[in-house]
């Protein structure tokens, strides 16, 4: 299937660009028209992987960060996050909730909250050449869109 | 994002509000556990009704300042959770590491 509309983003990996990620997947996926709980728990979960690549793939440093974001016509949203960081030894391991190795403030949560807010979640990693990390969402579609459509032509 | 801080009667609440991210949790952070280490509260409350968002970060925060509250034997209280923050809080668990309440007024005398 094609999508309907696209986008992708880049951005240095300072943690000022976090709320810029999630805002700005929100504005776009706007467009199919989603819930503010659907649209909340969208945000939560850009933030999430944008933050591991923050705090996790360029520790110390600073990455460049890949997102791109897909719209299909019949309401499913595919957001992808991408990094050339150090990697994830153990993908399973990361993925366990309460797991963390940034110590102190960090909760272990990311990719628990990323997989119960998104329908699908796929993180794949290489260590010492990057993470991709993959989620959809189907949004119920409401057909507003389309009766205002016909209404205005009116 | 800002934090207000109100101290009574050897109580100490934090009103946050904005977004609580990993960007903006540090300067929640410093501001609680500055005004704490110095008080010594027997209770903490953070109170949520004017934040719009929170990530994981947000739990890490509330977890953090339960650890610092033990020290001396304090409790922490998250108080006025908007509906749209329930959902992680609850997925979190931190509710066995702290009371949550709801309907805990604002208390507008500032110190």
């Amino acid at each position: 299937m094609k999508p309907m509309n696209e986008m992708s983003l880049a951005f240095p990996s300072s943690s000022s660009n976090e709320s810029f990620a999630r805002a700005a997947v929100a504005a776009f996926v706007a467009q199919l028209d989603p819930t503010i709980d659907e649209l909340s728990d969208i945000k939560t979960a850009v933030s999430e992987a944008v933050t591991n690549c923050i705090v996790h793939a360029y520790r110390n440093t600073i990455g460049t960060v890949y997102i791109s974001c897909k719209l299909y016509e019949n309401g499913k949203i595919t957001i992808r996050i991408r990094d050339k960081g150090c990697g994830i030894e153990d993908v399973k391991q990361a993925m366990q909730p309460l797991f963390t190795t940034a110590g102190g403030e960090r909760a272990g949560l990311g990719f628990a909250v990323m997989e119960s807010f998104m329908d699908v979640l796929r993180v794949t990693s290489k260590v010492g050449v990057g993470t991709v990390v993959t989620m959809h969402k189907t949004i119920e579609r409401r057909s507003k869109v389309s009766v205002k459509g016909k209404m205005a032509e009116e | 994002m800002g934090v207000r801080l109100i101290l009574k009667e050897g109580e100490l609440t934090a009103v946050l509000s904005g977004e609580i991210d990993h960007h903006s949790a540090r300067e929640i952070r410093e501001t609680i556990d500055d005004a704490a280490s110095k008080v010594k509260p027997k209770l903490l409350t953070l109170d949520f009704s004017d934040i719009q968002f929170m990530d994981s970060s947000g739990i890490g925060l509330i977890m953090g300042r339960c650890k610092l509250m033990q020290v001396w034997g304090g409790a922490v209280r998250i108080a006025n959770l908007p509906p749209k923050i329930e959902k992680i809080v609850s997925l979190s668990g931190i509710n066995q590491l702290c009371t949550v309440v709801k309907g805990v007024k604002k208390d507008e005398a500032d110190e």
